[in-house]
C-alpha cells in the first residue's frame, strides 16, 4: 500500500542522501518526493510517498526516520484528514480536431494549456491521486509525448 | 587559532584523554598541534587497529572513544571500525582529514567521500566546510556519540579547514532540535508492565548490552531479586548481571545455554531491557516464544517491534526505567514453580566438554577463569574463540567482557583490548583469540610493545578458520573448503616484536602458562595447540527454534 510521509529536516548539504539512503538500505521503495524550501529557509519540507507492505515497514520507517539526527518532525498522513496534490505537465497532440474535446477533458480536472505550437501542446493539471489517475488516461488517447509529474504534496489540517 | 588548534582545545575540554591514529598528509596540520597538546596519543600500526582501539577503550571505561586518521586510505582503513561501533553502540568520535574544500569532489589524491561511505555506518557525521563551525560540530559530535543509543560520529576536517584562522567559542550549551532521546519511560506504560510482572508465572529477563551501556546493572539484579526471575543476557550484554549468580542462566541463542533457551521459549513473560531481538538470539522467529507477553524497554523506539511483536513498549533509558518499575512493583509474582523447572533445565542440560588428556578450549577459558577468579577484563576475536569465551568464562562485572557483537569483526579483539588496557591500566587485559583472527590485526603488536601495553593474547590454535570449518563440518559433508590455515610460528613472531610468547601442547601446562602470562611485565603471546576439531556446543542451526540443539556430547 501506498503511504505519504512527510518529514521537516534541516536544510543542509547531505540531508536527501541520508533520507534516501535509509529507504534503500532497507530495500524500502520511494514511489514519489517533492523537497522544497519553507518560509524559514533552515528547513526544508519533504513529501515522500512511499510502499510499504505492512503496519510494521510502515512504522519501522517512521522511526528510522526520526533516528535521523537532521529530521525535525516526521508525520504519517495515513490516517490523518488531510489534501493531497500533484502538478502534472505533459506535451499532448494538438490537432485541430481534438482541440475542443481536450479541452472539454482539462475543464475537468482544473487543467489547461499553457502553451502550443502546430500540432503539439503543453498542459498543466493539478488535481489529487484519484483526479491525476483518471486525467491521464484520458490524456493518453489523444497521445502523451512527454510527462513530468512533482510528486504528491500533502497537508494536514 | 587556527583549525587545528580548535579542534585540540575542543577534545580537551571534552575530556579526551587518550587518541588513537595514524598520521597522513591532510590530518598534517592536526599532528603538528597533537605532537605537544598532552593527550596520550597512541600511534597503531593500521588505520582499523585505532577504530577498534577506540572502540575498546571505550568499551572498558564507558567513555567517548577517539580515533583520527587522514583522508582518502587512512579514512576508508577505518570503516570496519566504525561499522563495528556503529552496530554495538559504542560511543565514539572518528576525526579524519580531508582534501582541500575547493578540490573536493575533483578526484584529488587520496580522496574519498568519507562522510558518503560512512553515512549508514554512522550515528550521524559531519563534514567540515567552515572554520567557524568546527566547535560546534565537535561539540555535537561528543554530544551524539554518547547520548541516547550511542554511536558512532564522524568528523570530515579538510586540511585547508584546518589551517584557517578564526575567533574560538565554545558553545557552552547544545540544542539540536532534531534529536531529544526519551530517557524517562512513560508512567502509563510502567504501570502495564509492572501489573504483567504481578501476574506473571515464569517470568524471564532478557538482558543486553544497554544495561551495561547505561549502567543499570544494579537495578537489574534487585528487580530479578526481587520478582525472582531467572535473568539470560545477550552477548552484548555478558556482565551485566553476575554470571555467577544462581538466578543467571547465561547467554542465550545460537550458541546459547540449552537452559536459557529452555527458559526464554517456555516464559509466560519476557521482560527485555537494551536487547534487540537479533536474529542469533531469537532463531525462527515465527516459533520464538509464542507463549510470552513481551515488555521491552530500550531507548531506541526503532529497536522496539522490530523483529518481535511487544506488549508492552517502554522507551527510556535502562536505567531509569527499570528504576521506575522497581518504584510500581508491590505484587511479586509467584514463580516458585518455574524456578524448579528452569533448575531441572540446568541440571539436565549443563554446558560440558570432553574431559581427556587433550588441550580442549573450553578447559583453557575455564583454567582463565579460575585463575583471574573473574577479575579480568576478556576480549575475544570472532567465531569459535568467541563463542567459548562467552560459555566459558562467568562474566562479574559490566564492562569486562569485550566482543565484536552485531558486526562480527574478526581482528577486534587485540586491538580491543589495547584500548582497554589503556583505559583501565589496572585491569588484567587478556585477548582470546583465535589463529585466523588474530593474524587480522597483528600488525599491533609493534603499539603494544612500543607503548608497554601488556596486554596478554591467549591464542586458541587449532590451524583452522574454526568456526567455518564446523558449519562446513555439520552442513556442508565436511568439505572443508579454504578454511584450513597456514600459521607463523606465533611465540617467535611475538618475539620479534619484542614482546613475549609461548607455547603449550600439553594439558598440565595449561594453568602454569597462564600463571606465568600474568607474571611476564610484558605483552604476551601464548599459543595453545587445542584439539584442532573441536566445535562448539549446543548449537542451534541457522534457521531453526532456538529450543531445537544440537549438543555434542548427546
Amino acid at each position: 500500500m501506498r503511504h505519504t510521509i512527510s518529514v521537516l529536516v534541516e536544510n543542509k548539504f547531505g540531508v536527501l542522501a541520508r533520507i534516501a539512503g535509509l529507504f534503500s538500505a532497507r530495500g524500502y521503495n520511494i514511489a514519489s518526493l517533492s523537497v522544497s524550501e519553507t518560509l524559514d529557509p533552515g528547513v526544508s519540507y519533504m513529501t515522500i510517498v512511499v510502499e510499504a507492505e505492512d503496519e510494521k515497514t510502515l512504522e519501522q520507517i517512521n522511526k528510522q526516520l526520526n533516528k535521523l539526527i537532521d529530521v525535525i518532525t516526521v508525520t504519517d498522513f495515513t490516517k490523518k484528514e488531510h489534501v493531497d496534490r500533484e502538478l502534472v505537465l505533459a506535451k499532448v497532440n494538438y490537432s485541430f480536431k481534438d482541440k475542443a474535446k481536450l479541452e472539454n477533458i482539462l475543464g475537468k480536472y482544473i487543467g489547461k494549456v499553457i502553451q502550443h505550437k502546430g500540432d503539439t501542446a503543453i498542459i498543466e493539471a493539478v488535481g489529487d491521486q484519484k483526479q491525476i489517475k483518471d486525467l491521464l488516461s484520458e490524456l493518453v488517447k489523444f497521445g502523451v509525448k512527454e510527462l513530468v509529474r512533482t510528486g504528491r504534496l500533502a497537508m494536514t489540517y | 587559532m587556527t583549525g587545528a588548534q580548535i579542534l585540540i582545545e575542543c577534545l580537551k575540554r571534552e575530556g579526551v584523554e587518550v587518541i588513537f591514529g595514524y598520521p597522513g598528509g591532510q590530518v598534517l596540520p592536526i599532528f603538528d598541534k597533537l605532537c605537544d597538546a598532552g593527550f596520550n596519543f597512541i600511534l597503531t600500526r593500521h588505520e582499523q587497529g585505532a577504530a577498534h582501539a577506540a572502540d575498546g577503550f571505550s568499551r572498558a571505561t564507558g567513555k567517548v572513544g577517539v580515533c583520527i586518521a587522514t583522508s582518502g586510505p587512512g579514512a576508508t582503513n577505518l570503516v570496519t571500525g566504525i561499522a563495528n561501533a556503529y552496530m554495538d553502540s559504542i560511543p565514539m568520535v572518528a576525526i579524519t582529514g580531508q582534501v582541500k574544500t575547493f578540490l573536493i569532489g575533483n578526484d584529488a589524491f587520496q580522496e574519498a567521500d568519507v562522510t558518503g561511505i560512512t553515512r549508514p555506518i554512522t550515528k550521524h557525521n559531519f563534514l567540515v566546510k567552515d572554520v567557524r563551525e568546527l566547535a560546534r560540530i565537535v561539540r555535537e559530535a561528543f554530544f551524539i556519540a554518547s547520548s541516547g543509543r550511542p554511536g558512532p560520529v564522524l568528523i570530515d576536517i579538510p586540511s585547508d579547514v584546518q589551517l584557517a584562522d578564526t575567533e574560538f567559542i565554545w558553545p557552552e550549551e547544545v540544542t539540536i532540535r532534531g534529536y531529544n532521546p526519551t530517557l524517562f519511560g512513560h508512567p502509563g506504560q510502567i504501570k502495564k508492565a509492572a501489573k504483567l510482572i504481578s501476574q506473571a508465572k515464569k517470568p524471564i529477563l532478557y538482558a543486553g548490552g544497554g544495561v551495561i551501556t547505561s549502567g543499570a546493572h544494579h537495578e537489574l539484579r534487585e528487580l530479578a531479586e526481587r520478582i525472582k526471575a531467572p535473568v539470560t543476557m545477550t552477548m552484548m550484554g555478558l556482565g551485566a548481571f553476575d554470571g555467577t549468580h544462581e538466578l543467571s542462566l547465561g547467554m542465550l541463542g545460537m550458541h546459547g545455554t540449552a537452559y536459557a533457551n529452555h527458559a526464554i521459549m517456555n516464559a509466560d513473560l519476557i521482560i527485555a531491557v537494551g536487547a534487540r531481538f537479533d536474529d542469533r538470539v531469537t532463531g525462527r522467529l515465527d516459533a520464538f516464544a509464542r507463549g510470552a507477553k513481551v515488555i521491552h524497554i530500550d531507548i531506541d523506539p526503532a529497536s522496539i517491534s522490530k523483529n518481535v511483536n511487544v506488549d508492552i513498549p517502554i522507551v527510556g533509558d535502562a536505567k531509569n526505567v527499570l528504576g521506575q518499575l522497581l518504584e510500581e512493583i508491590k505484587n511479586k509474582p509467584d514463580a516458585s514453580d518455574w524456578l524448579k523447572t528452569v533448575e531441572e533445565w540446568r541440571s539436565r542440560h549443563p554446558l560440558r566438554y570432553k574431559e581427556d588428556g587433550k588441550i580442549r578450549p573450553q578447559f583453557v577459558i575455564e583454567q582463565l577463569y579460575e585463575v583471574t577468579k573473574g577479575n579480568a577484563i576478556i576480549t575475544t576475536e570472532v567465531g569459535q574463540n568467541q563463542m567459548w569465551a562467552c560459555q566459558w568464562y562467568k562474566y562479574l562485572h559490566p564492562r569486562s567482557f569485550i566482543s565484536s557483537g552485531g558486526l562480527g569483526t574478526m581482528g577486534f579483539g587485540f586491538p580491543a583490548a589495547m584500548g582497554a588496557k589503556l583505559g583501565c591500566p589496572e585491569s588484567l587485559v587478556f585477548d582470546i583469540a583465535g589463529d585466523g583472527s588474530i593474524q587480522m590485526n597483528i600488525q599491533e603488536l609493534a603499539t603494544c610493545v612500543c607503548n608497554k601495553i601488556k596486554v596478554k593474547v591467549l591464542i586458541l590454535n587449532n590451524g583452522y578458520l574454526g568456526m567455518v570449518r564446523q558449519w562446513q563440518e555439520l552442513f556442508y559433508k565436511k568439505r572443508y573448503s579454504f578454511t584450513t590455515l597456514y600459521n607463523p610460528d606465533f611465540v617467535k613472531l611475538a618475539e620479534s616484536y619484542g614482546a613475549a610468547g609461548m607455547r603449550v601442547t600439553k594439558k598440565e601446562e595449561v594453568r602454569p602458562a597462564i600463571e606465568k602470562a600474568i607474571a611476564i611485565d610484558n605483552t604476551v603471546f601464548v599459543d595453545f595447540h587445542i584439539e584442532p576439531e573441536e566445535n562448539v556446543y549446543p548449537m542451534v542451526p541457522a534457521g531453526e527454534a532456538i529450543d531445537k540443539m544440537i549438543s555434542g556430547l548427546a
